[in-house]
């Protein structure tokens, strides 16, 4: 279960990082979705894959009796999804307000805030 | 999307979501449940309303920005966490009182307070970029 | 919950019983103020009459806090609490060593002077789209993180730090500031991503996110001689927070963006985020991972080198005040990861000492960029001139700061970078003492070229020079005082602290022991064993 998962999280970054050599915003943006969602299942896969065994601690125990899935990473997930989902509303909020105003979403002629003209600084003293 | 049906429907609709979206919120205590689950079906009632009323009523019906709303949130689940001062615990430790009222006995705990708070981040949040993306379809 | 039915339950053995002062409550003091601060600001956006006054008064109780528990620190040595009164490492550690008090303390002071500036060059729109909230926000990220002694907690103050960002970077809603924001947006954002690869793998090797825990259980691990499968994970650590620290080769975003915000939001950046990327270089790599840092020391150095010596030739190459200071941010960088790169006592000390000055004096510099703008009207190097015969003092206080971050004597610079020189000459990096020592000749020569072009000549390009300076058209905001105070506040640190750096030289000596030896930050946490 864990290899399998181990090559799909592989796969996953394998994808996300082709997308984000691309020089177009929506590309990267897709690329930075899946990179979250890689990192995610990353941290699921680290706390074991267990079935349907709940982590409950029986009453008067301080440990648990068998192997089961650590809640933690899930609760880490969890925070992480929240955060990956709102930044991504953002970065395509903001992507869109780009192409509005810049009228490409290829990051090569995204050249408003350091111009290609630019001019040398004044030589000399 | 703006058929007779769904409009008359849709306000109906988002009053028992919402209220739907309460009951989950106050479940969360004992049982799954809780103030983002809640706060997203609450979030998708707005919308609902939006799509179906325009964004302009669903503004005037919460009365205040949404990310006032949000913002009004994470105050009270920053409070939440305060009262433990007093007592001289951490930040955040659970606090609670029993109260009997109706016959049953009623928990208060902050961690409910800060659940509130988590709902009111996820309503405002959400339904300011649901909101924000449903004007700019319209124009 | 421990209800009636339960009496059988042993709290002891999950839970603090001992009483929490409300001295310790100072640790967790900063991130509260903010977040009620900033929430307050946010409900009252509409009343952007309200905003500053509200703004200060939280920032000023930051201030006082931070204040308090650096003396806290200082008296009763590294102080832990740990939330929700578990017992760590089961709850989440804030915990407050020199290091992060003290850093705290200053980017603390940093926000008060921005906060104070922004009240003139923010307008209405600026107010209401959030300067205020985002700014208190902001420095609930900042302040969590110095503060925090848990490092899944630190990736989330990251965030909240980012996000906070964001919305400060487009504010204005300019095209270049929407151009600005995409690229520091994405590459901050896959920085983060990384930090969170990184603790993920971390936590499935060792099943504890508690930075004092994983200190604890790295050496042991290193004493039994193996790195192994963590050299990954720190070369990771370490791309993710040079991205977000800005060192060579990962630096381009930091140039595409800082120019193009209002200057109250640039000094902010400038003073602070990459700075936190230090800060959790220095965490990671010295406190927790020293085996690893041993082991990337070589690496870590080349990076320091090149990030000086380009951001050194970058700020040479612009004719833009703004992107001018931007690289210098770049060369600041580089001289704390050389710190970092040598590892002895001097040399984190040094760092420190030196992050504290880069704060200071890159906001400052910010600051005094704005006010060179509204005098001048312009920031392009071509169409500066004239600015001493418009206001001398102001170009006196210009020259303290260009020598304070050129390195020379007497200002607040020239003490780090002579901690830095003397530690790497003595860890026999000789390579690293000369990049520090060129990069502070570069620095001189872009430092020094602004001054010419825009406050020693006569008037812009095309004036003839020896004419009478030209009169300008004084902007009205230039008599506000809000504008001149954070500008001399700062000036005033930096004097003072080139002529008086003897309290500080201990702080940071006690912070950088405190990360060196971790054995008081796990005692805090764990208790005395």
């Amino acid at each position: 279960m864990e290899t399998g998962l181990s090559v799909l999280i592989g796969l996953f970054f394998a994808v996300s990082v082709y997308l984000m050599l691309s020089r177009h915003l929506v590309r990267i943006l897709l690329g930075i979705a899946i990179l979250g969602n890689a990192v995610n299942l990353l941290i699921f896969t680290a706390g074991r894959l267990t079935r349907e065994v709940p982590p409950l601690i029986p009453e008067h125990l301080y440990t648990l009796v068998t192997e089961t899935a650590n809640p933690l990473p899930q609760a880490l997930v969890l925070t992480a999804i929240v955060i990956s989902f709102s930044f991504f509303a953002f970065l395509l909020v903001l992507a869109f307000r780009a192409y509005q105003e810049l009228g490409t979403d290829d990051a090569n002629e995204m050249r408003v805030a350091e111009p290609e003209d630019d001019p040398l600084p004044p030589q000399g003293y | 999307m703006n058929t007779i049906i769904f409009r008359t429907i849709a306000p109906y609709l988002a009053a028992l979501m919402i209220l739907f979206s309460i009951f989950v919120l106050l479940r969360g205590h004992n049982e799954p449940g809780g103030g983002f689950i809640g706060g997203l079906i609450a979030a998708s009632a707005l919308a609902i309303y939006g799509i179906a009323c325009g964004v302009t009523s669903v503004r005037r019906a919460i009365r205040v920005h949404p990310m006032s709303l949000a913002a009004f949130g994470l105050f009270i689940a920053a409070l939440a966490g305060l009262p433990s001062l007093v007592l001289k615990q951490s930040y955040m430790t659970t606090q609670f009182v029993e109260l009997h009222a109706f016959g049953t006995q009623i928990d208060l705990l902050t961690p409910m307070l800060f659940d509130l708070g988590v709902y009111f981040v996820v309503v405002g949040a959400i339904s300011s970029i649901a909101l924000a993306l449903e004007e700019r379809e319209s124009d | 919950m421990a209800g009636s039915n339960a009496p059988h339950v042993d709290l002891s053995q999950a839970m603090t019983t001992a009483p929490v002062s409300a001295a310790d409550w100072l640790i967790v003091a900063p991130s509260i103020i903010t977040i009620l601060g900033g929430t307050i600001a946010l409900m009252a956006r509409k009343n952007t009459d309200a905003q500053p006054k509200v703004a200060m008064l939280f920032l000023t109780l930051l201030v006082g806090a931070n204040g308090a528990l650096l003396l806290h620190v200082l008296q009763k040595g590294v102080v832990t609490m740990v939330m929700g009164n578990w017992l760590p490492p089961f709850g989440i550690a804030f915990t407050a060593d020199a290091l992060g008090a003290s850093l705290s303390l200053i980017a603390s002071i940093v926000a008060w002077c921005a906060g104070l500036y922004g009240a003139v060059t923010i307008d209405g729109t600026g107010r209401r789209y959030g300067f205020y909230p985002f700014l208190l926000l902001l420095m609930t990220g900042v302040s969590g993180a110095f503060l925090t002694g848990d490092i899944f907690n630190l990736y989330v103050w990251f965030e909240v730090l980012l996000i906070s960002s964001y919305g400060l970077l487009v504010l204005g809603n300019d095209r270049i500031q929407l151009d600005g924001t995409v690229k520091y947006g994405i590459l901050n954002l896959i920085g983060t991503n990384l930090f969170l690869i990184a603790t993920g793998l971390l936590y499935g090797h060792f099943g504890t996110l508690n930075m004092a825990d994983i200190a604890m259980k790295m050496r042991e691990l290193e004493a039994g001689g193996s790195v192994g499968p963590l050299a990954a994970v720190a070369a990771l650590y370490f791309l993710a927070f040079a991205m977000k620290a800005a060192a060579f080769p990962v630096n381009f975003w930091l140039p595409a963006s800082y120019h193009t915000p209002n200057v109250a939001v640039s000094a902010v950046f400038a003073g602070l985020l990459t700075k936190v990327g230090v800060y959790a270089l220095i965490r990671v790599f010295v406190l927790i991972m020293p085996g690893a840092r041993d082991y990337f020391a070589d690496l870590i150095a080349v990076v320091a080198i090149l990030t000086m010596i380009t951001g050194g030739l970058g700020a040479l190459a612009q004719a833009e005040v703004r992107r001018v200071f931007g690289y210098l941010v770049i060369v600041g960088i580089g001289a704390m990861l050389a710190g970092i790169a040598v590892g002895s006592l001097q040399g984190v000390a040094g760092a420190i000492f030196y992050a504290i000055h880069s704060i200071i004096v890159m906001t400052a510099l910010y600051l005094a960029a704005g006010i060179m703008q509204l005098m001048g009207g312009s920031t392009a190097l071509r169409k500066l001139g004239g600015l001493y015969g418009a206001n001398p003092y102001f170009a006196g206080v210009f020259l303290v700061l260009g020598f304070a971050v050129a390195g020379l004597p007497p200002f607040s610079g020239f003490w780090p970078k002579l901690m830095l020189v003397e530690a790497s000459i003595d860890a026999g990096r000789t390579w690293v003492a000369f990049a520090i020592l060129a990069s502070g000749f570069l620095t001189t020569l872009a430092i020094g070229r602004v001054w010419i072009y825009s406050f020693w000549r006569g008037g812009p390009e095309g004036v003839a020079d020896g004419c009478a300076p030209i009169r300008l058209a004084p902007a009205a905001e230039l008599s506000s005082p809000a504008l001149w105070v954070p500008l001399l506040l700062l000036t005033g640190l930096v004097i003072y602290l080139g002529l008086q750096p003897e309290a500080l030289l201990q702080l940071v000596q006690r912070g950088a022991e405190g990360v060196i030896d971790p054995s008081a930050y796990i005692r805090s946490v764990f208790g005395e064993p």
